[in-house]
């Protein structure tokens, strides 16, 4: 395969409108990074991209077998999209556990670019293979390009001085070329990376570019494709954007979210997957007056936000489900002292530690009824990685508000996964109002705003308005410990009313379609891209199908109820055995019917096209 | 004394309207009247006062200080208050906490607390039982303990909150008796000095559930005998200046002291801010030995409000202050038209 160079074939170029491209390997051959660099490029290029990383728990699984194999899938399209794709055009293996792992989800004559020099026999025994699929015609269904990716790097890298194993480690990188030029994309983005990923270690960066380069080279000289692809630039909103995750926007969301109040923001968070991101993200912003907490524990973590909460600072915690179960009395806490307090709970495959690189949808009740006794709490989700920005900036003004605890509820899939997202100026970003109570005259720590119901907030360091506070129930006004019956229902009601309140701020629901009719398919959370591409697809069959995404799901919107009464059936998809549709059907009486997985994986479309048509007969 | 007349704060300033709900008889009664003694000797302005408490008997302590309070939930109030104090380190943050709360449930808490530093006074009310649960024993309850839980008698070893501390690395670490108004004043106005995480175990009698756990501590006639005021440059004598006590390698005995006794000087003069292995060997002594009250160690260490407002003033000084529309936009963007 190694030949004398050639000269330049003339190659045509294929036009398409999206492709998606799985990248799999070893969970330490650098996938994530291969997949992110190729995204980057296709945003940078116009296109449209979702990516969608899919990685196992463990940080380095036995080399070569199925369970340490790492994916990341991408994407990228000449109009809108709103999924990573459901089944790959392109697969690029890495060794045979890759192959096998992921072979099933490519689609009937995809593409594979297979690392020839990663199929040894000793990696075809550890993947289950008693024959080599690359020779033995069991592939004969896809189009396969092998590419010893292995010997080709050692070649670039002969006389480096590198070791062995650096230069075992720079492989991806000729994957990452080879698709650069399949796909038509300039190597500069990526080249700049690596300088700065590697800025102390200039051999590495070196040998990376190197590798790069060669990988770039070897698809322009050899003659492994007839063609190449162009994917033209989608037609976006204008605007300056960039790629973010979901963890990234939770993270600039708290700093802007600190900059509109004019809050020092503290996050208390423990590590857990997959929220840590997060608390990496803010522990870097301190020039913003952000602090970052490393607790003991993820009691410690929410407990120190509501100590800051409670000095007059925006208190805030993150975490997965296993660590909001610790939470749950400190949320109550919050509940019963009336304190702003946001808790963002990343969401994981569960029950107790589950699957925690996987995403699921299993939290909703756990958050919504999770605590002892009449807990009314605020609940926002966020809908795609951007949106996490919105969601938790919105979360801050409804906590400092209603003075009250409010969950934001992200998952694995959003929280890893990127998107395009048109950066804000933060001129455009609405301030967030805070005001502490100042005026002894009359105070009393329980008196409430008529409007909103929520009592004062009051930073300690006030003279004149000492005062106790605490998990007791609290007599109305005074704030004096108090075991009277009626006085009890009288705060259990007020509570209750004050979040119900919350709902008067929503602007209107949206519906997607028509706005009455056979079909409503209503989702929460990550769910938003699938069911979107779903019912878009739906309707271009022919059905009438209508979306409506929550993004409130405590309390739920005043006019839910209406809308969900305008439509024959009502279908709810969701990542869980029916959660928010048994709210549904519990709150409005409405016979909801569930679309429902629980695989640690997304939806795909095709999958919610099928399952919503069964509802459509 | 000079700061008070600044402020010009009295005992009665400190108390608050709130009917104080303890059981007759109970040892709470004698620390929060020292507490509110004390208080106003501090010269500080009782808005920049917070006490924050967990659950438990001990626990309704802030409703009766007429300072800023938080009563919270069982064994957190170490985690919460240092929430607090790391945010607004202008405030003086007082944390009260029983056996249970800080050495069961909280242990935690109350370790991690130590360790870092943090600028909290911790007052840990020990009275060997589970007061509010009515009777129950607790992680400082003796071995063999009958209570309602342990009708055959506890079968657990007890936990020492002074050794726990001193395994942090605490940097003041103090115990005190409920009924010593004088010694426990004392120990309160050196917490309030102290630069760090102060810890002051007070023995507390529960006159209802566990009535003269610490007797032998603070009955007259045998208090002398039993009680070792731990004083910084003094030799350790007690019993009326008749015993002492002596250290053999690092093994303290108990010898008499004067004519036919040890000398005054073969007596263990007592260093406050030895390395913790001393005040460990006190903390140590079992049966057969006085229990120690007073400092057991008080040091300087960094301040975790003050790392944390260096290590942001540092990162300031090297990034400059932030810039959100740059921090929104991050290293790689894109324009469409």
């Amino acid at each position: 395969m190694e030949s004398q160079p050639v000269p330049q074939p003339e190659r045509r170029i294929e036009r398409l409108d999206a492709v998606t491209i799985r990248f799999a390997g070893d969970s330490g051959d650098g996938m994530q990074l291969t997949g992110s660099e190729f995204s980057k490029a296709s945003a940078i290029a116009g296109n449209d991209i979702r990516t969608f990383p899919d990685f196992p728990a463990e940080i380095r699984a036995p080399a070569g077998t199925i369970a340490g194999v790492s994916g990341f899938q991408v994407q990228f399209a000449s109009h809108p999209i709103y999924t990573p794709g459901d089944r790959p055009d392109v697969l690029v293996a890495m060794n045979p556990a890759a192959l096998k792992a992921n072979l099933a989800d490519l689609k009937p004559g995809g593409l594979i670019i297979a690392n020839t020099g990663g199929f040894s026999d000793a990696n075809l025994k550890k993947a289950g293979y008693d024959s080599n699929p690359l020779e033995d015609g069991s592939l004969s269904g896809y189009r396969v390009i092998p590419v010893d990716i292995t010997r080709l790097t050692e070649n670039a890298l002969h006389g480096s001085g590198l070791s062995a194993r650096e230069i075992a480690r720079s492989k991806n990188m000729f994957a990452l070329g080879l698709m650069l030029w399949l796909y038509q994309r300039p190597l500069e983005k990526a080249v700049a990376d690596l300088r700065s990923k590697f800025v102390g270690r200039p051999e590495i960066a070196e040998a990376n570019e190197k590798v790069l380069r060669a990988g770039h080279a070897y698809g322009e000289t050899a003659e492994l494709l007839p063609n190449v692809y162009e994917v033209p630039p989608a037609k976006l909103a204008p605007g300056t954007y960039r790629n973010i995750s979901g963890n990234q926007a939770l993270a600039l969301g708290i700093v802007a979210a600190a900059q509109l109040s004019g809050l020092k923001a503290f996050l208390g968070s423990y590590p857990i997957t997959p929220a840590s991101d997060i608390l990496h993200e803010l522990s870097r912003y301190k020039n913003f007056g952000v602090t970052t907490f490393q607790a003991e524990d993820e009691i410690a973590a929410i407990s120190a936000a509501i100590g800051a909460a409670f000095g007059g600072n925006l208190g805030i915690t993150t975490s997965s489900g296993p660590g909001i179960a610790l939470k749950q009395e400190a949320i109550n806490l919050a509940v019963m002292a009336e304190l702003p307090l946001v808790v963002i709970d990343v969401q994981r495959g569960g029950p107790s530690t589950g699957l925690p690189t996987k995403t699921e949808q299993a939290d909703l009740l756990q958050v919504l009824f999770g605590r002892n006794g009449e807990s009314p709490v605020p609940v926002l989700a966020a809908q795609t990685p951007g949106d996490c920005f919105r969601t938790v900036l919105e979360a801050v003004r409804i906590a400092i508000r209603y003075m009250t605890p409010v969950i934001v509820l992200s998952d694995g899939y959003i929280a890893n996964g990127q998107e395009p997202w048109r950066i804000p100026e933060p001129s455009e970003l609405e301030r967030i109002q805070v005001s502490f109570r100042t005026d002894p005259e009359g105070f009393q720590p329980y008196a409430r705003d008529p409007e909103t119901l929520a009592r004062a907030w009051v930073r300690p360091g006030t003279p004149g308005l000492e005062h106790r506070i605490g998990g007791l129930e609290k007599h109305h006004l005074t704030g004096a410990v108090s075991y009277d019956p009626k006085n009890h229902e009288l705060m259990v009601r007020t509570r209750a009313e004050k979040i119900e309140r919350v709902a008067r701020e929503y602007p209107p629901l949206e519906v997607s379609g028509s706005p009455s009719g056979k079909l409503l398919v209503v989702g929460w959370g990550s769910t938003y891209g699938a069911i979107t591409a779903a019912v878009r697809e739906l309707r271009r069959r022919g059905h009438d199908v209508s979306h409506l995404h929550l993004r409130y799901l405590n309390p739920l919107p005043h006019d839910l109820g209406e809308i969900l009464s305008r439509f024959e059936r009502v279908v709810v998809p969701e990542l869980n055995l029916g959660q928010l549709r048994t709210i549904l059907r519990s709150r409005y009486l409405v016979d909801a019917k569930g679309i429902n997985k629980v695989q640690g994986r997304p939806f795909q479309v095709a999958e919610l096209v099928e399952r919503l048509e069964e509802h459509l007969a | 004394m000079k700061a008070t007349a600044v402020v010009g704060l009295t005992r009665k300033d400190f108390q608050t309207d709130q009917e104080v709900r303890w059981c007759p008889g109970c040892g709470d009664y004698a620390i929060l009247a020292s507490v509110q003694k004390v208080m106003p000797e501090l010269g500080i302005p009782r808005e920049n006062i917070v006490f924050i408490s967990g659950i438990g008997c001990s626990s309704r302590f802030p409703y009766y200080m007429n300072t800023y309070g938080f009563h919270t939930i069982h064994g957190r109030a170490p985690a919460i208050a240092t929430g607090l104090k790391n945010t607004r380190p202008d405030l003086q943050v007082w944390v009260v906490i029983g056996d249970g709360d800080a050495l069961a449930i909280g242990g935690n808490h109350f370790i991690h607390a130590l360790r870092r530093n943090v600028e909290l006074k911790i007052l840990l009310f020990n009275n060997r039982i589970y007061g509010l649960t009515k009777g129950q024993y607790s992680p400082t309850s003796e071995f063999g303990k009958k209570a309602k839980s342990t009708p055959y008698g506890s079968i657990d070893e007890p936990i020492d909150p002074i050794r726990i501390a001193l395994a942090t690395n605490a940097s003041f670490v103090a115990r005190s008796i409920d009924v010593e108004a004088k010694h426990l004043q004392d120990m309160l106005r050196r917490m309030a000095e102290h630069r760090g995480a102060a810890v002051l175990e007070i023995l507390q009698n529960c006159n209802v559930f566990n009535d003269g756990a610490w007797d032998h501590l603070t009955n007259k006639e045998t208090k002398a005998e039993n009680q070792l005021v731990l004083e910084h440059d003094k030799p350790l004598l007690f019993a009326n200046g008749k015993k002492g006590i002596r250290l053999r390698g690092l093994q303290p005995e108990v010898v008499e002291v004067g004519e036919g006794g040890a000398d005054v000087s073969e007596i263990l003069v007592w260093d406050e801010k030895a390395p913790p292995a001393l005040a460990f060997a006190l903390a140590n002594m079992g049966p057969g030995f006085p229990t120690p009250i007073g400092v057991f160690r008080q040091v300087e260490r960094p301040v975790y409000h003050e790392l944390e407002e260096e290590q942001a003033r540092q990162v300031t000084e090297r990034l400059g202050p932030g810039d959100l529309a740059k921090l929104l936009a991050g290293r790689d963007t894109w324009t469409v038209e």
